[in-house]
């Protein structure tokens, strides 16, 4: 499983390297689709099987999927020509610095950076029923396997419902301003 | 290094189902459905179809069967040719990349409840990968299934098969989203996301669209699940459209419709490359079709809550397989009946059915089925 | 000034679309069931099922030479068909019928006749032309070979296909 690990990551950073490294645009966002993948597939080792799955299919099979649609109308021989601006490489490379400075400071002061090699079951309450979550998930904890999806929505709706709605609505209001900006008659 | 082997004595249930339902199953029905899609269309025309093709320097003809593996060696014998002006890694990139997400998604697809063996005590659970988060991970991997025929259309640099590509990524994107919401009603009454558990709640309480069960000679049906019947009817009719538009098939083919664009993304393809996209759409019908009888049809579930899951007993289990098989195959004809009696559609109808009605109407049908669950909530 | 097209007003029913896939279904369906249950038969099994029995009488198939009830070979090298035929494909070497022969009054016949079927566009031409209605388009259409000279209908083939015609043509003949 160790092993997993390191190829996902790998994979993982090999591919990001690859989109900021190629020049070609199309090459670049596919890069990015394959460390989605590896991201995803980190999240499936971690059991948490809804975000990594929510992973592919927002960000591989949706976004990246308008992001190449974008990219294949572009000239891509006036982008694959165009100089490299030293200024913004010197200060894409210092800001890079700044956070593996920053990760590497919060991980020497985190203890669960060694919490042993098998993953620990996570806490889960079987003796009372969280209000609301449903029979089926509790079944599932019973069994010592972990109801992502039902805990991800239990929490959504119930602890943070208000800031979920709040959320919906501003998505709205944002669906309806790009209708209506593309809609607008052109005087 | 034991935990090693014992890691690799586990991986062998895995890989004999792989193979079993990969390559000695779906791969051959790729194959066959072809030559299904010939015949068929031809009795549906009035004509006779391919029925010389027998067992070769013979003169046994087998109603044509040998048909799917002379096109095959076809495919395999002809000059495979890679045009000059192509990009060319992603040109060898695409054909891959739409087969591999239609023969993906079959991990989760439960094509069987359990097979008791004899001399062996735990029965099998008929499905590849048992995931949770089964229905996600089918359209996860399906939405990844575009990066194929885009592909195609860029890297072959010509404009044909550049505006197949780029029609293609449009609708595909369009109708994942109308194939999603139509779903959820499914997901809202079973609550669950895992196919082999919706199947097995199917086969005791009824099937979605058929939600009957038999007392003896009595049938038995609950209001609730008459009333449901409205919405889970209303999604079944979107799911199977958008799943039309999704595998690219008439009424939807619009990217490689030959009256327009010659043949759309895989213009500049020939020999294998193009036999790849060609049983790609093939695999990805006949896959959605698993999907389709899973989520509305019972999956491997005989009607009437007859029969048992195969928990105890191999026959029970083997008709469930059967039942699973002649669902699919049944909803292929299906597919291929509508293939061949529907026009193609207009590019803006297309695109305003999937936005300006299927859109909404599957959100209202969520909203619906929410009330109607509502109504019957027990306690 | 461009025609404007009323659209059609539709109803509702009409509108929604899925009445009429239904019927669409329903019709190819009933084909299908029809040709399922034997009902209709539309195509012929060629090699098995041939058409010979309905051949029209003025079809037009292979060009072919013919002799007269007597045995005689008709054609006397005329040539008229080798002139007017359109694609060339007609090549006719004379002879001479020596003094000893019966017919030697008709004083020629061809030596040699070939008749190229890979040029020949089955006109009926040669068969209007001939003067001695030596030459006549017959009913065989399933002409094949593996090679262009297996193509080539010699003198020999031609009077094996064509037999025997009786005909109007008397000229010959013994005055009876």
């Amino acid at each position: 499983m160790e092993l997993l690990f390191y190829l996902f990551s790998a994979v993982m950073i090999l591919f990001g390297l690859g989109v900021v490294v190629s020049r070609n645009p199309v090459t670049s966002a596919l890069c990015l689709v394959m460390s989605f993948v590896g991201l995803a597939c980190l999240f499936i080792q971690l059991d948490a099987f809804f975000i990594g799955i929510i992973q592919i299919l927002v960000y591989a099979g949706a976004v990246m999927v308008l992001f190449l649609f974008i990219i294949m109308l572009l000239d891509l021989k006036a982008e694959e020509g165009r100089q490299i601006n030293y200024l913004a490489l010197a200060g894409g490379l210092i800001l890079c610095l700044v956070f593996v400075v920053q990760l590497g400071s919060v991980l020497t002061s985190f203890e669960a950076g060694d919490v042993g090699k098998t993953p620990q079951q996570p806490e889960m309450t079987t003796d009372k029923n969280p209000e609301g979550l449903s029979e089926l998930a509790m079944e599932r904890m019973a069994e010592k396997k972990l109801p992502d999806v039902h805990l991800v929505g239990w929490t959504l709706f119930t602890k943070y419902n208000f800031p979920l709605q709040v959320v919906a609505v501003l998505l709205l209001v944002s669906t309806i301003g790009v209708v209506l900006l593309s809609k607008r008659k052109l005087t | 290094m034991l935990e090693f082997f014992s890691q690799l004595t586990g991986l062998i249930e895995p890989t004999i189902k792989i193979v079993g339902l990969v390559f000695l199953v779906i791969l051959p029905m790729v194959a066959y459905s072809v030559y299904a899609e010939r015949r068929f269309s031809a009795i549906l025309q009035d004509r006779v179809g391919p029925n010389r093709v027998g067992i070769p320097f013979t003169k046994v003809s087998l109603a044509g069967l040998g048909q799917p593996m002379a096109d095959g060696l076809k495919f395999i014998l002809k000059e495979d040719f890679t045009p000059d002006h192509v990009r060319k890694v992603y040109y060898w990139l695409a054909p891959a990349l739409t087969m591999v997400p239609a023969l993906l998604t079959c991990a989760v697809l439960p094509f069987g409840g359990y097979l008791k063996l004899p001399f062996v005590d735990d029965p099998f659970k008929l499905v590849i990968a048992d995931l949770d988060v089964g229905i996600l991970f089918v359209f996860a991997i399906a939405s990844l299934g575009v990066y194929g025929i885009v592909l195609a259309g860029w890297a072959s640099n010509s404009k044909y098969p550049f505006l197949g590509g780029v029609r293609s990524s449009s609708q595909m994107i369009s109708y994942e989203i109308s194939l999603g919401l139509s779903v959820i009603p499914i997901l809202m009454i079973y609550g669950d996301l895992n196919l082999s558990n919706i199947v097995q709640q199917q086969h005791e309480q009824g099937w979605a669209l058929l939600p009957i069960t038999l007392d003896g000679f009595k049938p038995v049906v609950s209001m609730r699940d008459l009333l449901l019947l409205i919405p889970l009817f209303i999604s079944f009719i979107i799911f199977v459209t958008s799943l039309f538009a999704e595998t690219n098939r008439l009424p939807f083919d619009l990217p490689e419709c030959e009256t327009e664009l010659v043949a759309g993304y895989h213009t500049e393809y020939s020999s294998m490359k193009f036999a790849l996209f060609f049983l790609g759409e093939y695999a990805a019908m006949i896959i959605g079709s698993g999907f389709a009888v899973t989520l509305f049809l019972g999956g491997w579930s005989l009607p009437f809550g007859w029969g048992t899951n195969g928990e105890d007993s191999l026959f029970w289990g083997l008709v469930n397989v059967g039942t699973f098989f002649t669902k699919v195959i049944a909803f292929i004809l299906f597919f291929i009946w509508v293939r061949w009696s529907i026009p193609r559609f207009r590019y803006d109808q297309l695109m305003r059915l999937g936005w300006v009605f299927f859109f909404e109407i599957a959100l209202v049908n969520i909203l619906l089925t929410a009330a109607i669950l509502m109504l019957f909530r027990q306690g | 000034m461009a025609i404007v097209v009323k659209r059609p007003k539709l109803s509702i029913f009409e509108k929604m679309y899925l009445p009429a896939i239904g019927k669409g279904l329903l019709i190819t369906l009933s084909h299908a069931i029809k040709i399922l249950r034997g009902k209709k038969k539309v195509t012929m099994q060629y090699p098995e099922e041939k058409w010979d029995a309905n051949m029209p009488e003025h079809y037009r198939g292979a060009p072919a030479l013919v002799k007269d009830e007597q045995g005689r070979e008709r054609c006397v090298s005329c040539q008229l068909c080798e002139f007017i035929c359109p694609p060339r494909a007609i090549k006719i070497v004379p002879g001479e019928i020596p003094s000893d022969d019966p017919w030697a009054k008709v004083e020629k016949r061809p030596k040699e006749f070939d008749i190229d079927m890979i040029r020949c566009i089955y006109c009926g031409m040669c068969e209007e032309v001939c003067p001695e209605q030596a030459i006549y388009l017959r009913k065989d259409y399933a002409i094949t070979g593996l090679s262009r000279e297996e193509m080539v209908h010699d003198k020999e083939r031609l009077y094996e296909i064509g037999g025997v015609r009786e005909g109007l043509v008397n000229k010959w003949n013994e005055l009876k």
